[in-house]
């Protein structure tokens, strides 16, 4: 049994646990976190970009010792049919700049050393530990937590829910709703090792330059879904993820799938000879700001994935999940220096502070995005994807026919798969969606 | 065209590091006598494969390749059909990339 109090409790280890520990313990607070993981990361699943920005909001230099892979110099945006792909690439040159923007890191040792930055900041981390239960007084205040390490509770002002988006904690508690089927993706991913210098040849990449593929179409076989492919130093993140409900309906495996987007004519010469040394599956919360749960209460605050905090269509996470860890974490400080109690009402300043932020700014933008993408996922992700290959084979192909006549018979292919209403009625709709 | 069946989705679980809680199994399935519509698709949905039919057609889980996504959970804890906790603290999946 740990008899101390702590000022606040972080469960979790992830990008938002540690950026709540972290900036916790560095204004003076006595900070306890608790990983079930054998170390910080050992449980982290992403993909995965890391957004510079974000992190140097908590560590100002961490381009000094940080384990980062490429920095990303190209994105690839591909709509693929079943032997095609219709590529939109945009690389610049700016982007080898001294303080690069985006890069490509595996998690698993990324999350160990930012972890080390937690525990030199002063917080206590204990791995390891499975938090079991919320500790809660008779009014329902959340007082600190039940392990399955030590008997008995351990006892905080506040207790930082970091609990990944498939926490049970809060779920448990009431304090939000299990993640539903239709709000969550599943993704499953692989580690494809090769030498460096072949992933650069593949990749048309120099020195530490990095790319990212993220590729919709075919390959999710009508449901919503993407594949993703990036490149890091010695091996390359190849994984593909569709929303759960949509597994349910259709029968479809992940693995499967996965199988099929590595074996596309576009996709397999870039992991040919490559030796596997992972596999890995995830879920990803989908829902937008429409799924958003209530974010604090007496004695809690929920960050980062368990809050649902993910930008679906820009395919944003941890730095969501990074800046809403150290919101809450300054929140918190901020109640705690004015010496409140940490009720529902003083930690409401959270919820504020989160929403003058583009956390929840760009998920509002794009609140009906996540339901547009679902409810059209057989056009968005089947019909479209094969009319445009269709239409660039068209395109590009010289056989003799008239150009004129070549344009009607895209068009027309158009109209047959979609009709006039169809066609702007989706236009409008994303549109009106995207806006 | 079934290309899932040439997927062997064991060989993919054995690049991975895993701590097995022995007899401590963090999921558990409801016992039934007919499966339900949403065990049923834990079969297929499950990316490690856990899910199986035994041959009383009920659906059973055996939890030492789980890579703990979740996925069965959102799917079959709504309708009571399967218990999950965590494993214990250092048990199960071992991630070296993530």
């Amino acid at each position: 049994m740990i008899e101390e109090k702590f000022d606040a409790i972080v469960v979790g280890a992830g990008m938002s646990g540690n950026a709540a520990a972290l900036t916790m313990a560095k204004r003076g607070m006595k900070v306890l976190q608790l990983e079930r993981g054998e170390y910080a990361g050992s449980k982290n699943v992403q993909g995965a970009i890391l957004y510079a920005d974000m992190l140097e909001k908590l560590i100002p230099d961490f381009r000094d010792d940080a384990p980062l892979e490429r920095h990303l110099v190209e994105q690839r945006f591909w709509l693929m049919d079943d032997r095609s792909h219709f590529g939109v690439h945009y690389r610049s040159e700016d982007f080898n700049e001294e303080r690069p923007n985006r890069y490509t890191i595996i998690r698993a040792q990324f999350d160990k050393w930012l972890s080390s930055k937690v525990r030199e900041a002063g917080a206590t981390v204990l791995c390891e530990t499975t938090v079991t239960e919320l500790a809660r007084d008779a009014h329902g205040k959340v007082i600190g937590v039940h392990t399955d390490r030590c008997d008995g509770e351990i006892h905080a002002d506040v207790v930082v829910l970091a609990e990944g988006v498939n926490g049970l904690l809060g779920t448990r508690a009431r304090l939000r709703e299990r993640p539903k089927p239709d709000k969550v993706a599943l993704a499953v991913k692989e580690m494809h090792f090769l030498p460096r210098e072949t992933i650069e040849a593949h990749f048309n990449l120099k020195g530490d330059e990095g790319v990212v593929v993220e590729a919709a179409g075919t390959i999710s076989r009508g449901m919503t879904g993407m594949g993703f492919i990036y490149a890091n130093k010695e091996c390359i993140s190849i994984g593909i993820g569709c929303i759960v409900a949509d597994f349910q309906r259709t029968g479809e495996t992940p693995y499967g799938l996965l199988d099929c987007f590595k074996r596309h004519p576009s996709v397999a010469p870039l992991i040919e000879g490559s030796e596997v040394k992972e596999y890995s599956a995830h879920l990803i919360p989908e829902g937008g700001y429409k799924a958003i749960p209530q974010l604090y209460g007496d004695g809690w605050v929920v960050v980062g994935d368990a809050a649902q905090l993910n930008n679906a269509i820009h395919r944003e996470g941890s730095n969501l999940a990074m800046t809403s860890g150290r919101i809450a974490a300054e929140a918190i400080v901020q109640v705690k220096s004015r010496s409140h109690p940490m009720t529902a009402a003083n930690l409401s300043v959270y919820k504020k502070m989160l929403d003058d932020s583009f956390v929840i700014k760009d998920l509002k933008k794009h609140k009906d995005m996540p339901m547009l993408m679902h409810t059209n996922s057989q056009n968005l992700f089947l019909t479209y994807p094969q009319l445009v290959s269709r239409a660039m084979q068209n395109y590009v192909r010289v056989d003799g026919t008239p150009k004129a006549e070549k344009e009607k018979g895209t068009l027309k292919s158009f109209v047959n798969a979609r009709s006039w209403t169809g066609l702007f009625g989706d236009a409008f709709r994303i549109a009106r969606a995207w806006r | 065209m079934n290309v899932e069946t040439s997927v062997r989705v064991e060989d993919k679980l054995f690049y991975n590091r895993y701590l097995v809680d022995v007899g401590r199994p963090h999921i558990k399935v409801r016992a039934h006598t007919k499966p339900s519509p949403q065990l049923l698709a834990l079969l297929k949905v499950c990316p490690a494969r856990c899910y199986e039919l035994n041959d009383k057609g009920q659906v059973e889980v055996t939890v030492d390749g789980c890579i703990e996504c979740g996925t069965c959970r959102v799917i079959g804890e709504p309708t009571g059909d399967i218990e999950w906790s965590y494993p214990r603290g250092g048990y199960g999946v071992l991630f070296k990339f993530g």
